[in-house]
């Protein structure tokens, strides 16, 4: 192979993201097709979309659970959210869910898991609050479920197993001061854990939302101490399974 | 056209419209009621009419006319629901019959006269077959076509059968206003020319008319003339599709009943089917042995199956409860009325399947039969000011409410709405720096700024940034419904945005931006 002389990058910080990048390329499984996914989230979630059959982990925030429904809404597909009675509406179509494709279960009760299963039959973006612990046993049964139908479950909460873990770490207003204001746009640090190929836990500063109801990445500016992604110690990722 | 098959018989029941509704709600005919439409009143009583209200009010001048105005919507279908056993009647005592619109029915006059042995003979016994079912002052005009005939019904005042003889139904007609037969332009306009009534309109050149008002005046020129073309075309009676079960010893337990209309639920859909249709729509009454009475309508985005109609049953009777619960009062008798059929030819499938929505409905409605039918829910957006009002759930296949988002709400929140909106809004504290609940004085001042926040009884932590009070006041004109809250933004310690309102009952926590 004769490969044309391309300087080292003296960074090693480069590195990581080019080894990073190429993770998240071989964790493209042949059969696992990507769903739209937000282009604000590109950065964020590994491999730089959702994938079909996938599990994801939202903790923390139903906005960020909201931008991840948003770009398969967009694109046609239903979505279904499960277990949810506070779910808020307005937001959701504010942020660009489209509501005539948009299907509600607001109390699935103990049948909650059952409720899912057909609810991944038929609808390809499923978001869940498990109503219980699930097992492992079921979560593997579910998983291969979703596989075979090509569904992606967001679960807002735990699930033994998960593809990958978006979490808010941090979030700040802007708009509000003390007496006067209103909310206008929030800046929220989300951290990404995968699992298998994704060792790395990164973080990534987005505007969710934006003074425009938009989701964007928030720009690199004078972020105290973080930069865009951060790699972070192994021993600090929790094991997902 | 002979006058002899031109002769047509119309039985009239006058404000049928008020008639269907007080049958339906009980309520007493003689008090005087309004039905509207679109804020116009659409029909009325005769006591709303003595008080001076009429058809095209306001409903705001005919609420002045007349205060004591009972006020209900108009429904066509109620309408037409009600006026069907009475068509099916006359049927019985008249075949041929044409459904004008409900309350009016038209037919040809020569069967019944040769049958009943004359003209009167045979409209006393229609008003008979009508009083029989409980309709009072059901009149009868008999006349040449059926729009002469109509006003023939409409005109008789002292005894309920107003009779045009042959040929002379020109002469009668000539006297009504011309707006009888024209739309309301056409009627200021020939007004304006001086033509007032139906026999100075009648008088007018045929071909001049047709050239000036073409074929839609030159038609209302012929019926103003009595040279009707309209015949009566009867209606062909729509087949009896119903179920009805009686049990006899009456049932309690739901899954029971369910059990023993499977079967009927199979025929009630096959039935249909024979015909090539389908039911989009049906009504489902029930009656328990404590004589208490549920009706219901249940739509289906497609078409019932047999099992989607035993679904809808166990349903309505069971409202919140499961499927294994016992009933309140036995079930006596069980009727599946269909109200919405569709030819099958509408809903046929693809020759590839249907479309992925289909298979969204079937799933879907594998999960409403798992938890019930409000448990899935599409979502649309409400007009109102507090977040949950403006949240409209809507039970999957059941047809969404009308939009009123649009209008602008003055006092509702800014564009960016939280994305957690709490079904049950949740008990919260506001602290001032002293530890003491911040209080919001008669004049919409606050006592002193927030400094500490914590949810439930959880620990107080420092607030970031706030903002308010931002004032709700709803109705209060309205003693029962009135509603006077404030507002506030705040961000808590870690970050998280909330939205906060004060009533008179003490602070809540009315929504999340998470």
């Amino acid at each position: 192979m004769t490969a044309p002389h391309a300087a080292p990058s003296p960074r090693p910080a480069r590195v990581e993201e080019l080894q990073a990048r190429i993770r998240g390329m071989q964790a493209t499984r042949l059969d696992s097709k990507a769903v739209p996914t937000h282009p604000a989230l590109a950065e964020v979630l590994p491999g730089g979309t959702l994938r079909e059959g996938t599990v994801v982990q939202v903790e923390g925030s139903t906005t960020l659970l909201m931008a991840l429904l948003a770009g398969p809404s967009a694109s046609g597909r239903w979505v279904a959210v499960a277990g949810m009675p506070e779910f808020g509406v307005e937001a959701a179509a504010r942020f660009g869910i489209a509501l005539d494709r948009l299907v509600l279960v607001p109390d699935p009760g103990r049948q909650w898991l059952t409720v899912v299963a057909a609810l991944a039959d038929v609808i390809p973006v499923v978001a869940v609050r498990p109503g219980g612990r699930v097992s492992p046993a079921e979560s593997s049964r579910l998983q291969a479920r979703l596989r075979q139908r090509g569904t992606t479950l967001l679960v807002a909460g735990d699930w033994p197993g998960s593809d990958a873990r978006l979490g808010v770490e941090a979030s700040e207003w802007r708009g509000l001061e003390r007496g006067h204001g209103h909310l206008a746009e929030r800046e929220v640090v989300v951290s990404v854990a995968g699992r298998g190929e994704f060792v790395r836990r990164t973080r990534s500063r987005l505007r969710l939302p934006g003074r425009h109801l938009e989701f964007a990445p928030a720009a690199l500016g004078p972020a105290p101490g973080l930069a865009d992604p951060i790699p972070l110690d192994d021993f600090e990722r929790r094991a997902t399974g | 056209m002979t006058a002899e098959l031109g002769r047509t018989i119309v039985l009239w029941c006058p404000d049928w419209p008020v008639f269907a509704t007080c049958r339906e709600t009980g309520l007493d005919p003689t008090a005087p009621i309004a039905l509207t439409e679109a804020g116009l009143v659409f029909a009325c009583s005769p006591a709303a009419r003595r008080d001076g209200v009429a058809r095209g009010l306001k409903l705001r001048e005919a609420q002045y006319r007349s205060p004591g105005l009972i006020v209900h919507g108009y429904d066509a279908d109620l309408d037409a629901r009600v006026f069907e056993p009475i068509v099916r009647a006359v049927e019985a005592a008249v075949p041929g019959v044409q459904l004008v619109r409900p309350g009016t029915l038209a037919m040809r006059a020569r069967g019944p006269a040769r049958y009943y042995g004359g003209e009167d003979a045979a409209a006393s016994a229609l008003l008979a077959t009508v009083a029989e079912h409980g309709v009072p002052g059901a009149r009868v005009g008999i006349a040449d076509g059926p729009f002469a005939a109509e006003q023939a019904a409409r005109a008789a005042r002292e005894s309920p059968v107003g009779i045009v003889p042959p040929g002379a139904s020109a002469a009668f007609i000539a006297p009504l206003p011309v707006a009888l037969v024209v739309d309301p332009r056409t009627a200021t306009l020939l007004n304006r020319l001086g033509v007032r009534t139906l026999g100075e309109f009648a008088a007018l050149p045929a071909a001049d008319v047709r050239r000036r008002f073409g074929a839609a005046g030159a038609f209302a020129h012929d019926r103003a003339a009595g040279r009707e073309q309209a015949r009566v075309i009867a209606r062909t009676p729509p087949p009896e599709f119903e179920a009805e079960l009686h049990f006899e010893p009456p049932l309690d337990r739901i899954d029971q009943l369910a059990f023993a209309f499977r079967v009927g639920a199979e025929e009630f859909i096959e039935r249909m089917r024979a015909v090539r249709l389908v039911c989009t729509g049906l009504r489902i009454e029930l009656d328990d042995e404590r004589g208490g009475h549920s009706s219901r309508s249940w739509l289906h985005p497609r078409w019932f199956t047999p099992a989607d109609v035993v679904d809808r049953i166990r349903w309505q009777l069971q409202g919140a409860g499961s499927a294994d619960a016992g009933l309140a009062s036995p079930i006596v008798r069980l009727r599946v009325i269909p109200e919405r059929i569709d030819s099958t030819g509408n809903h046929e499938e693809g020759l590839w399947g249907g479309g992925p929505d289909e298979r969204v409905h079937h799933g879907l409605t594998r999960v409403q039969s798992m938890l019930g039918h409000e448990a899935v829910v599409t979502a649309a957006i409400g007009g109102g000011r507090m977040l949950a009002d403006r949240q409209v759930l809507v039970p999957w296949g059941d047809r969404p409410p009308e939009r009123t988002s649009d209008a602008p709400w003055p006092g509702s929140l800014p564009a960016l709405a939280p994305a957690s909106v709490f079904r049950e809004r949740l008990p919260i504290a506001l602290l001032d720096e002293r530890g003491s609940a911040v209080a919001i004085d008669e004049r919409g001042a606050i006592s002193a700024s927030p400094e500490r926040f914590a949810v439930g009884g959880g620990e107080a932590a420092p607030v970031r940034a706030w903002a308010g009070p931002w004032p709700v006041v709803e109705r209060w004109w309205d003693a029962e419904h009135a509603k006077r809250v404030h507002r506030f933004q705040i961000v808590d310690d870690d970050g998280c945005a909330w939205l906060l309102v004060r009533d008179h009952e003490g602070w809540w926590a009315e929504a999340r931006y998470d």
